[in-house]
């Protein structure tokens, strides 16, 4: 055992920290660093998404025959770690390792041959159509309907949180294409084109004061047959298998001690006073410090039985319930690092395209809606609550 | 980047698992509970013909060279049977304090013996006025025409009435009567001027408290050529932390497969009590807890070869955190096990009171973010 990378690993870090040097701007980096909410907007995230195509590392992910890289689980490993520790831009995950592996494992070669190509260039920016008003951790009790008519669905109903729906030029949503004895089926994957007619889509502004997430509404909107993933009634199963790579997709402990590094720095630096000179703060600095040694060493067993080979076991969701808890941890010890200044809120977005001077030091800016924003960790993508009822099941036999 | 275990790694975990098992079972438990040793002197020698008394020792000393992953995967069999054999007080400690501190001649004369199980040793070196402060040893070693006296109190010695030799901290004065650094001592058991107050100690196994009054000892009983030991005393303390927190992993998951298991079969209001969202969650709680103490405990581990900051960052954050996941762990099976948790009739608070000991052993949580926070320089200790 040992926890050292090896000299061609090694190497390879050398590679990723060179190219990221060469390639990511300080506009990027500052607009990453001002952007409270989980994604950041097109204009930056796409920028890194093309300058990652350019190298071939658009999607780590994927097989070598769709334009993946072909590395080892170590590498990947390698690449996040060093892509945190730059502070690139965050790219929304919807396209590169949501819908794209649903396409890779379901889709027909005519989509693969469409679809991939513009989700590695950046051309296609995705949203995701999950849950609906009336289905959120049920997820699969979801209302929406496709009506077949000839070469077409026709579907009508709404979507809600749709992360970015604002700027995608398209949408992958699961709808309901029958009725089936249990309410998992006569669900369908279908692509939709967001200029489609019918389509209509309201901001909802979150508490931290970002409109990153949407409800849409679907009238009378007409889809192709032929965008439909998989088997009609089976979308259930794509689906699913979609949320474990959403669960199980992240390297996060790297990015976590840079969000824990970031606070750290504020905390040493006379724009909050010196925070860190209390001592209750520098302890629980320690505490999740140490919260995400364990995370990171959880994500290294999981990894090092990836490369031998081995199943690494139900762990995707012992470590989103981590992750999500640890997130919120260090974004309220954010908050108490900046203290009184925190109520200086700066409503105006984005944060580093701002027309005015803000009326506290820009480093600050982020740090409370960050903490407010946060608090949708333990609520998307499963809630914690879904994740324990996963443990109790899946790891625990129960 | 290799996190699985080798073959040779593999077979010691499987061995050393199927012995625990057999041997140390709750009739065995029950039995040496009040057992003036504390252990059973048949197992110990099983234990050096398995080879696990050589494991850590080098391959020049009798031992075969094995390291802190070695130590881990014992200790942690150890934890699974609540072992109360004196192997961490004179392998994971005595015996390496030895190997840090000690001369050539005195690691031949004393790890060899080590390995074949027939001497025994124990550590001495807190004291009640230092809390957990590894630095503050006001117990004296002053020089004399042949050689050293003692004079002091210890605290919390573990297993130290059946050590054959116990390895006493002690502050070397100078010539003009000055404190100076920091020596350790080896006393022979039965040394004049020694006395002993053995206890059962909290969790199972022997712990006593040591005097010294004016204990008389030859030149060659200081350990090494007269270097000051508090660096080589860091060393092994973090390292048995690590093995410590590999223990205790052990015993955090017989609670958790206990409790599970428990709550499969008591049935109450008509259904198995994990049918309960309320239980199912706290389960889930406690399993993510046991797996944040397995990778700190291997963390640990794997760092103990570190530069000392790295390795005390790591040592100290496992303690910390291991100890916070470990009462929660331990209050937690004791709750869900109901009224029948807080009686001796099962083996719960057996665990449960070896894991409240090991939070308190060389610190506690509190104590270890203390601690980290300093060594990372964000507070003064």
């Amino acid at each position: 055992m040992d926890l050292t990378f090896s000299a061609e690993e090694r190497a390879f870090e050398k590679e990723v920290r060179d190219y990221i040097a060469e390639s990511l701007t300080p506009e990027m980096k500052r607009a990453t660093a001002l952007t409270p909410s989980v994604f950041s907007d097109p204009d930056i995230g796409m920028a890194w998404q093309r300058a990652l195509h350019r190298k071939g590392w658009g999607a780590p992910g994927w097989p070598v025959d769709h334009g993946g890289p072909d590395w080892t689980p170590a590498q990947r490993w390698i690449f996040e770690a060093e892509c945190a520790r730059a502070g690139v831009p965050n790219v929304n995950v919807m396209g590169v390792k949501m819908v794209g592996p649903v396409i890779i494992g379901f889709g027909s070669p005519e989509q693969k041959n469409f679809y991939l190509p513009r989700i590695l260039s950046g051309e296609d920016y995705w949203c995701q159509g999950y849950s609906e008003p009336g289905s959120g951790s049920d997820l699969s009790s979801l209302k929406t309907r496709a009506v077949r008519d000839g070469d077409d669905y026709v579907v009508n109903g709404t979507k809600i949180w749709t992360t970015h729906a604002h700027h995608a030029n398209r949408m992958f949503a699961l709808v309901r294409t029958s009725d089936g004895e249990r309410q998992q089926d006569g669900i369908s994957f279908i692509l939709i084109d967001m200029k489609t007619p019918g389509i209509t889509t309201r901001p909802i502004l979150t508490i931290g004061g970002d409109h990153e997430v949407n409800q849409v509404f679907f009238d009378d909107v007409r889809v192709p047959v032929a965008n439909r993933v998989g088997e009609e009634g089976k979308g259930w199963t794509h689906g699913k298998y979609l949320l474990e790579f959403e669960r199980g997709s992240g390297i996060a402990s790297a990015k976590l001690r840079e969000a824990l590094k970031s606070i750290s720095d504020l905390a040493g630096s006379e724009i909050t006073g010196r925070a860190i000179e209390d001592p209750d703060i520098a302890i629980r600095m320690s505490e999740l410090e140490v919260d995400i040694d364990a995370l990171e060493m959880t994500e290294l067993r999981v990894l090092s039985a990836l490369q031998t080979g081995q199943n690494p076991g139900a762990v995707s969701s012992l470590i989103k319930l981590r992750v999500s808890e640890i997130r919120q941890a260090v974004t309220r010890l954010g908050v108490d690092v900046v203290g009184q200044d925190g109520l200086a809120v700066e409503p105006a977005r984005p944060l580093y395209r701002l027309n005015h001077e803000p009326v506290i030091p820009e480093d600050l800016l982020p740090v409370v809606p960050e903490y407010l924003n946060s608090r949708a960790y333990t609520i998307f993508g499963g809630s914690s609550e879904i994740q324990r009822d996963i443990i109790a099941k899946m790891v625990l036999g129960l | 980047m290799d996190l699985t275990l080798s073959d040779e790694q593999r077979l010691l975990r499987e061995s050393a698992d199927r012995f625990v098992a057999e041997t140390f079972t709750s009739d065995h438990r029950k039995k040496t509970a009040n057992d003036p040793l504390g252990y059973s002197p048949a197992i110990w020698k099983q234990f050096a013909e398995l080879g696990w008394l050589a494991l850590p020792i080098s391959e020049a000393h009798g031992g075969l060279g094995g390291g802190a992953i070695e130590i881990g995967l014992l200790m942690e069999a150890f934890g699974r049977g609540l072992v109360s054999e004196p192997f961490f007080s004179t392998v994971v400690i005595g015996a390496a304090l030895v190997a840090e501190c000690g001369t050539e001649a005195q690691k031949q004369a004393i790890l060899p013996k080590v390995a074949e199980g027939v001497l025994t040793l124990a550590f001495a070196h807190s004291e009640r006025a230092a809390r957990f402060d590894l630095a503050h040893v006001d117990t004296t070693a002053t020089k004399t025409a042949d050689g050293w006296r003692l004079n002091g109190s210890k605290i919390t010695v573990l297993d130290g009435a059946a050590a054959g030799q116990v390895i006493v901290s002690a502050r070397i004065a100078s010539a003009n009567g000055a404190s100076g650094k920091l020596g350790l001592f080896l006393v022979p058991a039965g040394a004049p001027g020694l006395t002993l107050r053995d206890y059962a100690r909290l969790g199972g196994g022997r712990g006593c408290n040591l005097d010294l009054r004016d204990v008389q000892l030859p030149a060659d009983a200081l350990l090494g050529d007269g270097q000051d030991a508090l660096p080589a005393i860091e060393t092994v303390v973090d390292r048995a932390m690590a093995a410590l927190g590999a223990e205790a992993v052990g015993i955090m998951q017989t609670l958790l497969d206990t409790t599970l298991e428990y709550t499969k079969i008591r049935k109450q209001f008509g259904r198995p009590l994990s049918a309960n969202q309320v239980i199912r969650h706290r389960l889930a709680d406690v399993a993510m807890q046991v797996d944040e103490a397995r990778s700190m405990a291997l963390r640990a581990a794997l760092m103990a070869n570190a530069e000392p900051v790295a390795r005390g960052r790591a040592a100290s954050g496992a303690k910390a955190k291991i100890g916070r996941c470990a009462r929660f762990v331990a209050e937690q099976a004791v709750q869900l096990h109901g009224a029948m948790g807080v009686t001796e009739e099962l083996d719960i608070g057996a665990y449960f009171k070896r894991l409240l000991a090991f939070d308190t052993l060389f610190g506690g949580s509190a104590h270890h973010y203390r601690r980290h926070a300093a060594l990372s320089g964000r507070v003064h200790a």
